[in-house]
């Protein structure tokens, strides 16, 4: 590794780089998916279905959640509010997003960009300068959604069949990501750093402690979002005229 | 029920999640709590997301803990995103042979 190694490097082609990036987002899918599809082997699904449930949603803990309803059958009320405790943090992830875009972009771009808005690629577009590239945003897609359908058809056709220490091992590249992104702004900015560390903390203990730590993941990871970036907010208000943030 | 009418309704309802912020606001917000709250949100939400669950996502946890001590600090370095996330994986796959 070089000391010079910009944490990444811009491409002459949007599209390209965005493929690029997509490319760890894509490994780490695959191995998510794969367990994921045990849950909708579970369900009953068929290797299509789950294909079909992944290529379409996009969500880690909103798929798992309502492979959990389709297994119960508790009809479709249950799922969609399910969906929507379980994926609410997209929503303001999306009115993060939405102050990224140029407001000239053509319209459909949002309807399009809104298709995958998962944490990891929210995350790259995120770390990207500037305001949102649809080209990039598209190129990022691309292998992520290969990775995370066909890992999920793929789990529900063979079960258990990659080795547990593969399985291990290839579960936190999600994370190692999700390193990679928060990192180096915290470093730039120490706010940024107080908060993140705060949230090492809170989140620790609250998966720990007695009666929080029953609530489902998704929910605990709604609740600490809200209440540390509000926070946040009320004690370091960022800048009048930040340009990009 | 249908299968698929349960996948569609979670499809839906997910997109719906993410489409209505990104159609609906298309300005940029003016309301200072609401850009610092909004600016605050993707650290958090990835950090709480990482930690504990990396713990629980591999067989043994310490293995979890060190990729994450690991990742910081190869990001602190500016290795960037793939380097981080291979080695994160390599050291889970190499320490969990050893404990």
């Amino acid at each position: 590794m070089t000391a010079k190694a910009t944490t990444r490097k811009k491409l002459n082609n949007p599209f390209l780089e965005g493929v690029r990036d997509g490319l760890p987002i894509a490994l780490g899918y695959f191995a998510v998916a794969f367990s994921l599809g045990i849950m909708a082997k579970k369900a009953g699904l068929t290797p299509f279905e789950g294909f079909l449930a992944s290529f379409l949603t996009n969500a880690s803990a909103g798929e798992n959640a309502g492979f959990l309803v389709i297994r119960e059958d508790s009809g479709l009320a249950v799922m969609a509010l399910m969906t929507l405790v379980a994926s609410a943090r997209y929503f303001l992830m999306a009115c993060s997003l939405s102050q990224r875009f140029d407001p000239k972009m053509p319209f459909y771009h949002r309807l399009l960009i809104g298709f995958d808005l998962t944490d990891e690629i929210f995350g790259a577009q995120i770390a990207r300068p500037g305001n949102v590239c649809p080209a990039y945003t598209y190129g990022l897609f691309v292998l992520p959604l290969i990775g995370w359908s066909s890992g999920t058809a793929l789990g529900i056709v063979t079960g258990n069949a990659l080795p547990a220490n593969i399985v291990s091992a290839l579960s936190v590249a999600l994370y190692g990501m999700f390193i990679a992104i928060v990192v180096p702004p915290a470093k730039k900015d120490k706010v940024v750093a107080g908060t993140v560390i705060v949230s090492l903390l809170l989140s620790f203990a609250l998966s720990r402690l007695p009666v929080v730590s029953e609530l489902s993941e998704g929910v605990r990871i709604l609740i600490l979002t809200v209440v540390i970036s509000a926070g946040a907010a009320l004690l370091f208000p960022i800048k009048e005229g930040d340009a990009h943030e | 029920m249908n299968k698929m009418l349960y996948i569609l309704v979670m499809a839906g309802t997910t997109y719906l999640i993410r489409v209505l912020p990104l159609t609906l606001i298309r300005k940029k917000i003016k309301n200072r709590f609401i850009r610092s709250f909004l600016y605050y949100v993707p650290y958090v939400t990835l950090t709480v997301m990482t930690f504990p669950a990396i713990m629980d996502a591999t067989a043994n946890p310490i293995a979890g803990l060190v990729s994450l001590v690991v990742g910081i600090v190869l990001a602190l370095l500016n290795v960037g995103l793939f380097p981080v996330a291979v080695s994160c994986c390599a050291v889970v796959f190499v320490l969990e042979m050893i404990l």
